[in-house]
């Protein structure tokens, strides 16, 4: 208990005091994430409008397999990345393992199910009345889309950050792909899970402060989000 | 003809919900799409309205076949808007509802300032322009809508039952609102409705629907005096109406013989109008050409007037009089009477 207690005192003063290496760690876990999660929305937002959009044979059965991918292994999906990209792998010319792009595309992989999925139960909860009244008032199928995905924009939002969210904690791309090459590919979760294997409980406990405030970050704007859907 | 329905079918989930639907609206025109709930208005206001195409016939906007898809259709689309039962109404203050339909038309900032001030007076909702629009009543909402639509300044506005949600007197002021701005504007305009009164109240033509198909299409006089079958004369309140055999005598009905001026032979119905049936407790020398006796069943009141149930051997002939004639005469149950009532009254179908 004495250990633990005065892992959390070290911690609070490596936060307080601005440790270089915690921060370091922070901020390119953040820049990956906001980079994966940026990517996964430029991309999976279209592609959610125009799986729902569109009637199409096999749709249900697609957004079921969808929604199951929301929780993939972390693990799976990094193994997956790293066959593409590991050297003999369909990528490995473009050298990317073992760098922080392919973190990046392990982390776009992993979130896209969340984004698309959670995209489509948006633009399912505003119901036909939106996309019919601005298409009586005039609207193209493009105009009518933005319509809708604008008047659910709070929902899409959510879904934008229920990504951030997973990709920021996950570890098992980070692992595999990043490989945890201190000061270039170590995250908030790999540094951790390094940390506790070395007994390094304070750096570990900091480290994990970071994480829990990234995440409570995340869960406060998304409820305040709902709310304001619900409005 | 500013719109024209021909032979349209729509299926949905297996289901056929229209049956060669024809139907044509002439510009100009308050047409009013009449029938029962699920006899298939929405569905065919929503293919009239090109929001959604149908299975099988097509829709004709100023006498040129609309495609199924492209910019034509997007074209002609532009030019008609629909209010639906509940409308929705976007994010946003009451001015940014009313001038998006406008703005993805890409209409100058100026224009669209000055179009939605002055749509915005025509529906009373000057003071409103900066109001949240989840704040508004219902009345208010429904008039923002309708501010929405006519702001385009469309050539066929399409009203789907706009009074059902709104209480009696919300109803009453927009049937006023609707009868004045279709005065002002010139619009056409199509609305469809299940109850018969605001048709009659509103309506130049009109049709009815039963079970997915058009049962009776002109004026709203044509509709409401002479109804074509015995579900129209149902459906426009008609009363007294009998299955009959047309011969040159006149209309057997239940061994009675019912005269009238139609050249029917044959099977067919008649209706009798319970207000053009005199009742009198002696026999009269009139020059109606309809007399019979009976034994009155029942008197009720139905609203401001009463329905007197006179039993004419195996016909029940219903009359209505009015309150100061029923104490004038001392009509009660029981009571053995005299019925006539003319032969130009009696509706042949």
């Amino acid at each position: 208990m004495d250990q633990l207690l005065e892992g959390f005192r070290i911690a609070l003063d490596m936060i307080i005091s601005g440790d270089p290496v915690v921060f370091s760690i922070a901020f390119r876990t953040l820049m990956i994430s906001v980079t994966a999660t940026v990517i996964a929305a430029l991309i999976f937002i279209p592609v959610g409008c125009l799986i729902h959009f569109n009637r199409f044979r096999g749709k249900r059965f697609l957004v079921s397999i969808i929604q199951t991918l929301f929780s993939v292994p972390t693990v799976l999906v990094g193994m997956l990345v790293f066959l593409l990209i590991s050297r003999a792998g369909p990528l490995g010319s473009l050298g990317m393992l073992f760098s922080p792009g392919a973190i990046v595309l392990g982390e776009v992989l992993l979130i896209a199910p969340i984004i698309a999925g959670l995209t489509i139960s948006a633009l399912s909860g505003m119901g036909r009345d939106i996309s019919d009244t601005a298409l009586s008032l005039g609207a193209g199928q493009l105009q009518m889309i933005l319509k809708v995905l604008s008047e659910s924009r709070y929902m899409v939002l959510t879904a934008v950050l229920m990504g951030f969210g997973r990709a920021v904690s996950e570890i098992g791309v980070a692992i595999i792909v990043g490989g945890n090459i201190s000061g270039y590919t170590r995250t908030l979760t790999t540094a951790i899970a390094l940390g506790v294997g070395k007994g390094e409980t304070a750096a570990s406990i900091a480290l994990g402060m970071i994480l829990l405030a990234l995440a409570m970050i995340v869960s406060v704007t998304v409820n305040t989000l709902q709310h304001s859907e619900k409005r | 003809m500013i719109l024209a329905l021909e032979n349209i079918s729509q299926r949905k989930n297996g289901q056929q919900i229209l049956s060669d639907v024809n139907l044509s609206v002439s510009r100009g025109e308050f047409f009013v799409l009449m029938g029962p709930t699920g006899c298939g208005k929405t569905t065919l206001l929503r293919i009239a309205g090109l929001l959604d195409k149908p299975f099988s016939g097509r829709v004709k906007y100023q006498s040129e076949p609309i495609p199924h898809r492209g910019k034509e259709r997007l074209q002609a689309r532009r030019r008609m808007v629909t209010v639906f039962q509940r409308p929705v109404l976007f994010r946003g203050s009451v001015f940014s509802n009313v001038e998006w339909g406008l703005r993805i038309r890409g209409i100058p900032e100026d224009e669209i300032n000055r179009k939605v001030s002055q749509v915005l007076e025509m529906v009373d909702l000057v003071e409103y322009g900066d109001r949240d629009s989840c704040t508004l009543s219902g009345g208010e909402l429904q008039r923002v809508a309708l501010a929405r639509a006519l702001v385009i300044e469309p050539s066929i506005l399409i009203l789907d039952e706009p009074t059902t949600s709104l209480d009696p007197n919300l109803r009453f002021n927009l049937l006023r609102r609707l009868k004045d701005l279709h005065s002002q504007t010139g619009i056409t305009f199509t609305m469809a409705t299940h109850d018969f009164t605001d048709a009659l109240s509103l309506g130049t033509a009109g049709a009815v629907m039963r079970n997915g198909r058009i049962e009776q299409m002109g004026t709203i006089d044509e509709i409401f005096y002479r109804p074509s079958t015995p579900f129209m004369a149902s459906f426009v309140g008609m009363k007294n109406v009998f299955p009959a055999e047309f011969n040159a005598d006149g209309a057997i009905v239940e061994e009675l013989i019912i005269r009238h001026t139609s050249n029917k032979r044959g099977h067919g119905f008649l209706a009798i109008p319970p207000e053009a049936i005199v009742v009198s407790r002696e026999a009269t020398v009139t020059s109606e050409r309809n007399h019979f006796t009976g034994i009155i069943t029942s008197v009720e009141r139905t609203g401001s007037i009463f329905s007197i149930s006179v039993d004419c051997g195996n016909l029940l002939i219903i009359s209505s009089v009015t309150r100061s004639a029923l104490s004038d005469l001392d009509l009660t149950e029981g009571q053995d009477v005299y019925i006539s009532f003319k032969a130009s009254a009696v509706h042949v179908f």
